[in-house]
């Protein structure tokens, strides 16, 4: 082109990357790749491939395999027998490898960056400056992790062979999320790439190779749909970390239910961007900009609900329209565009499909007047105003450059209009105001959580899900949990440490006791309340005496006290020194009935006396355990690369259904109970179905230590009935089950339908007499979650 | 290939003047038009350090946006020891910035490439004014007490006078940043349209230096008042304050002009000065001022570059452009 005519219309020309060196790459390979497995290129089993594309052109870049049962019993094989000498070698040993893979990645940053582009449709901008740092940084983090896990988490271990499943939209960022963490904490891996993204993975296959990483110790497979399903019903894979659709993770949730494998799961999003009246609204539009229309929207967290105060919603809009339109969209390797190309025909589709029902729905659609270049598969940026709660593009993730707009009036009303969603992945929230700010993020049910800014990552940080956007965080200290497990569960055993009392036979009414006849009843509300069904379970003693009645509570009890959970919500909001103060007032209590309580335990399991005072002493330095960390387990400031506060602040799940162990009737209630509310989750309790009268008891402590009503509800009745219809009721936040291994199974399996996070015991007893076993910071641990929230500052 | 933009169909940024290069007549001082402004510094900084990241100028791109930019360089000299020779030599570069077989390698010798301005202090105008004689390059004066500001209004408006009597064409003024930091819009404002007045058919720029100014937030009330009052261009830096123009700072103050432009129709100037020697900034510059602005900005009349060292950097890398080896700075007639 002429330079005058340049120099007056003063346009943008191409400024292309050259892809030379990666399509070296390609052909070094053949532009055909195989299977990594036990450090070596082999060739599938099934003798199948497919093609990868680059979205930008719709060109074929390579023939990739595909693994099938067979292919991901031998990766399994090989990282199992990887799994002994890569344990023993020890922190410091595994560190200098992670440390090895962040340098070599370094060093072949641009590599990376353009494969990726190439492969992905991402614009080289975004690879080159976020992706491909952050996957540096992530192992650089997590090189420190490995070494300093020896004395950090001396009480945790590997678990073993882990199979890794990741997505499409960060290949190889979603790679060093998974990688990273598994080999700190000394596992071996099986990592299924996306099938329409396997060429970064590959290549770090060969990095891998060039670190001399021991054999096995990495395994990646390409491959679809199948491959994953073999690698997540694998026998000796203990572990599955997936990130990818919501569907899928309910999938893999119900597969993997009653396992025992460990899981996490990173899924989808309808992340709210709230825009706040006094915010600095030409940043917000950037803020917009990085939201939604980085990497094509194609972001789990992406700011896809742009909610705004309706004092300013007209003014932003045609703010954001105006950067709209200066927006570019083509070929990822051209340096001057914003946008790149959708991943696939199929996803353009559903894109295409989703916006044409907004329309449809009486949306307004808005799009820039520019076309987007026709070579590849592009989907201009495009707002939605007028949208509707009920709207389906105001509800479903759309994963595309798609942003739906809609105002709120009040600052209560925004939180209500965020939290208006199935998912809880992230929100983005700006204002000038601190004091709102914090006020509002603690209300916002998501696992990150950014002031002023958004789609900022960091490896020191955790990401993560609440409600069905999954479980389990990745980066930061909370992120390694995931790949970790008490050492003390080696202990725990097939049998009860502790005889259960039998189930009663008995239906025939046999002669109570002396003295006046005791109704125990449920507790729901703060209230004792009768069954709704109007029975009774009669109760016996281990040897068969009569004991009593307890009310025989129906799905209506269930429900009635997960209502009455929901209403107790400023139990959550207390501060933990507040909390402590209940904690010790209930054991205050408890001691002046210690020998009721004994004499209770006696009576339910024939205990002799002086070992049933001893269980009570017990449960009284429990509960004093937990009031002395209620305001001591806190959060953390992470040490971001950002200029700004990153705090890890635990959270209370919500309302979580416990249901108690048969055997233990006192500590079995108490050790799970407590550390639940603790951490100022309100609770719906189902005590041992045959010695339930330790519980029952307990609503007279509960009604006299100042605990608020709905805090602990307690329903009696039969243990696998009622844990259904926790199970199935998708206003329950969480589920512990400490019971069969079928019944386990089952928690696990129907939880999947909302997400709820299980914790079950998988038929294992733990002994609830033991410290080791049956408290501290891991039952905390499991009764929150940790929100991230990012605080960026300067003036 | 990316798209090529047909304009904004639904864009609000409006082209109310009648004539290309309307003046700000200012508009009255209204408080409630700034007083809500909060800048949020680390998303600021975010979008300055991205920015320059999603654009790249290569090849007759970047060989034509950086004639751009010679054409919007106030070519400056203000020193203690400025003479005529200098001073002379100075405008002489202004007339003919590039070497005649560069322009005429790129066939632009007849786009008659000079430089915006040539900037000095009131002094040197006689000078600059003889050796531009023949020429449309106006002369800047930096006035008002420039750099620190610290006369009384009287001396301010008088040296303006005497500048635009001697022959200045634009005017630079300082503004007293105490009143930026005490708050004192409306002295401000005042102080602003005076200058404004005193400069009568000259250009009038205001140099807000915001190295001096605490906080972005204040930087865009500054620039505000400054286009309320009637300047012609608002400019970040007088060159002599230990911060100088920076990506984030002119950020700010596009954005004020952005909003100016939208409530008023009147399209005010920007002038970031001090620090920029090299080629690559400049196209940072003109990237962030199209990107921000639109190209109706990307004109001498409303975009200038305060700086006496880029222009030989730009010359080193156009003749690398032309010939494809990298220039030396002998290669090129000084100033």
């Amino acid at each position: 082109m002429k330079i005058k005519e340049i120099y007056e219309t003063m346009a943008y020309g191409p400024a292309t990357e050259s892809a030379a060196v990666a399509i070296d790459f390609l052909d070094t390979h053949n532009r055909t790749f195989q299977l990594f497995i036990d450090g070596e290129w082999k060739e599938p089993a099934s003798r199948n491939y497919f093609e990868t594309i680059n979205p930008s052109t719709k060109e074929n870049l390579a023939k990739i395999a595909v693994a099938n049962a067979q292919d991901v019993d031998e990766a399994v094989v090989a990282a199992n027998k990887a799994l002994p000498k890569w344990k023993a070698i020890g922190g410091y040993q595994r560190a200098k490898y992670l440390y090895a893979l962040a340098r070599q990645i370094q060093k072949h940053a641009r590599l990376f960056a353009v494969l990726e582009s190439l492969d992905n449709g991402k614009p080289i901008r975004e690879t080159r400056d976020i992706d491909i740092p952050l996957v540096a940084r992530h192992f650089y983090h997590h090189a420190g992790w490995a070494q300093l896990k020896d004395t950090q988490l001396k009480d945790y271990e590997e678990i073993g062979v882990v199979g890794q499943i990741i997505p499409w939209n960060f290949p190889l960022l979603m790679l060093s999320w998974k990688i990273a963490p598994a080999l700190a904490m000394g596992n071996t891996i099986v990592l299924k790439p996306a099938e329409f993204t396997s060429l970064t993975a590959l290549l770090f296959a060969e990095i891998c190779q060039q670190v001399g990483l021991p054999k096995g110790v990495v395994n990646i497979i390409t491959g679809d749909g199948t491959t994953g399903a073999a690698l997540v019903n694998h026998p000796t894979v203990y572990k599955i970390a997936f990130t990818g659709s919501t569907e899928v993770g309910k999938i893999i949730r119900k597969a993997t239910a009653g396992s025992g494998k460990k899981l996490s799961l990173e899924l989808g999003g309808k992340s709210p961007f709230i825009v706040f009246e006094d915010a600095d609204l030409d940043s917000v539009v950037e803020g917009v900009v990085d939201a939604i229309w980085f990497n094509q929207g194609q972001v789990c967290c992406a700011g896809s609900r742009l909610l705004v105060q309706e004092s300013i919603a007209d003014k932003l809009y045609e703010k954001i329209k105006v950067r709209m339109e200066q927006l570019r969209v083509g070929n990822a390797l051209d340096k001057n565009i914003d946008i790149g190309a959708i991943i696939a025909p199929v996803q353009l589709k559903v894109i295409e499909d989703l916006v044409q029902q907004g329309i449809a729905e009486g949306s307004t659609l808005w799009q820039p007047s520019w076309a987007c270049p026709k070579e590849g598969y592009f989907y201009p940026p495009s707002l939605f105003t007028n949208v509707a709660p009920s709207a389906t593009i105001a509800q479903v993730e759309i994963f595309g450059p798609v942003l739906v707009a809609m105002s709120f009036r009040t600052p209560k009303e925004a939180v209500k209009l965020a939290n208006n969603t199935r998912y809880g992945l992230a929100c983005s929230l700006w204002t000038e105001n601190i004091n709102l700010a914090l006020d509002i993020a603690p209300q916002i049910k998501a696992g990150t959580l950014w002031i002023n800014c958004t789609n900022v990552f960091d490896a020191a940080a955790g990401f993560g899900g609440y409600r069905e956007s999954g479980f389990g965080r990745e980066g930061g200290k909370e992120g390694l949990f995931e790949y970790v497990k008490p050492r003390i569960e080696a202990e725990f055993s097939d049998k009860p440490f502790i005889k259960p009392a039998k189930k009663s036979k008995a239906t025939k009414n046999e002669l109570p006791p002396q003295g006046i006849d005791r109704t125990t009843k449920m507790y729901i509300g703060g209230k004792q309340s009768r069954p709704d069904g109007g029975y009774s379970t009669i109760i016996k003693s281990i040897n068969g005496a009569y004991i009593g009645e307890v009310s025989k509570g129906n799905r209506k009890d269930i429900r009635n006290a997960v209502e009455a959970a929901h209403a107790s919500n400023s139990w959550t909001s207390r501060t933990g020194h507040s909390r402590a103060q209940v904690l010790y007032y209930i054991a205050e209590n408890l001691d002046i009935r210690k020998e009721e309580f004994a004499n209770r335990l006696v009576q339910m399991t024939n205990q002799p006396k002086a070992t049933a005072l001893a269980e009570v002493d017990i449960a009284l330095e429990r509960i004093f355990l937990y009031a002395a960390l209620a305001d001591k387990y806190d959060g953390q400031v992470h040490h971001t690369t950002h200029k700004n506060v990153t705090l890890a602040m635990p959270e209370a799940i919500g309302v979580l259904g416990i249901i108690c162990p048969e055997e233990s009737p006192l500590l079995g209630f108490i050790s799970t109970v407590i550390p639940a509310i603790t951490m100022g989750n309100r609770v719906v309790v189902i005590p041992s179905e045959t010695a339930p009268f330790s519980a029952t008891d307990f609503y007279q402590i509960l009604a006299t230590s100042d605990v608020p009503a709905g805090t602990i509800n307690i329903v009696t009745g039969a243990k696998e009935e009622l844990t259904t219809v926790l199970a199935k009721h998708n206003d329950v936040d969480g589920l512990w089950y400490f019971g069969s291994k079928t019944g386990s199974k089952a928690v696990e399996s129907l939880a999947a339908d909302n997400m709820k996070r299980t914790w079950v015991n998988n038929g294992k007893y733990r002994n609830w007499k033991e410290k080791a076993h049956s408290e501290g910071e891991d039952f905390l641990r499991k009764a929150s979650q940790i929100k991230n929230i990012w605080i960026p500052y300067g003036v | 290939m990316a798209n090529t933009k047909t304009g904004a169909k639904n864009s609000k940024i409006k082209n109310h003047s009648p004539t290309l290069f309307q003046r700000n007549d200012g508009i009255p001082f209204d408080s409630s038009l700034f007083e809500n402004i909060n800048i949020n510094k680390s998303a600021v900084e975010r979008r300055a350090g991205t920015l320059t990241k999603r654009r790249s100028v290569k090849k007759e791109w970047q060989a034509a946006w950086l004639l751009k930019a010679i054409t919007c360089i106030d070519l400056t000299t203000l020193a203690g020891d400025d003479t005529k020779s200098n001073v002379h030599r100075l405008c002489a570069k202004a007339k003919s910035p590039v070497r005649a077989d560069l322009l005429e390698a790129m066939e632009m010798k007849e786009a008659n490439i000079q430089v915006g301005a040539v900037c000095v202090y009131h002094n040197l105008i006689t000078e600059a004014k003889a050796a531009l004689t023949g020429s449309a390059i106006p002369i800047a004066a930096v006035s008002t007490g420039f750099p620190a500001g610290q006369i009384d209004l009287a001396d301010k408006l008088r040296q303006i006078e005497k500048s635009v009597a001697a022959g200045a064409k634009e005017i630079d003024i300082v503004i007293s940043r105490g009143l930026v930091i005490q708050s004192k819009w409306k002295e401000l404002y005042d102080e602003v349209a005076a200058c404004r007045k005193a400069c009568g058919e000259a250009h009038l720029k205001t140099i807000l230096a915001t190295g001096e100014i605490p906080t972005y937030t204040k930087v865009a009330k500054a620039s505000w008042v400054s286009m309320m009052a009637g300047s012609d261009f608002i400019k970040t830096s007088t060159g002599k304050e230990s911060v100088n123009a920076t990506i984030p700072v002119s950020l700010v103050m596009i954005r004020a002009i952005r909003a100016y432009h939208e409530l008023t129709g009147f399209k005010v100037g920007f002038k970031p000065a001090g620090g920029i020697r090299k080629a690559k900034q400049a196209l940072a510059w003109l990237i962030l001022i199209k990107e921000e602005l639109g190209n109706d900005w990307l004109t001498p009349h409303l975009f200038r570059f305060g700086a006496s060292s880029l222009l030989g950097d730009i010359e080193r890398q156009l003749e690398h452009f032309v010939t494809g080896n990298y220039s030396a700075a002998y290669r090129h007639p000084m100033a």
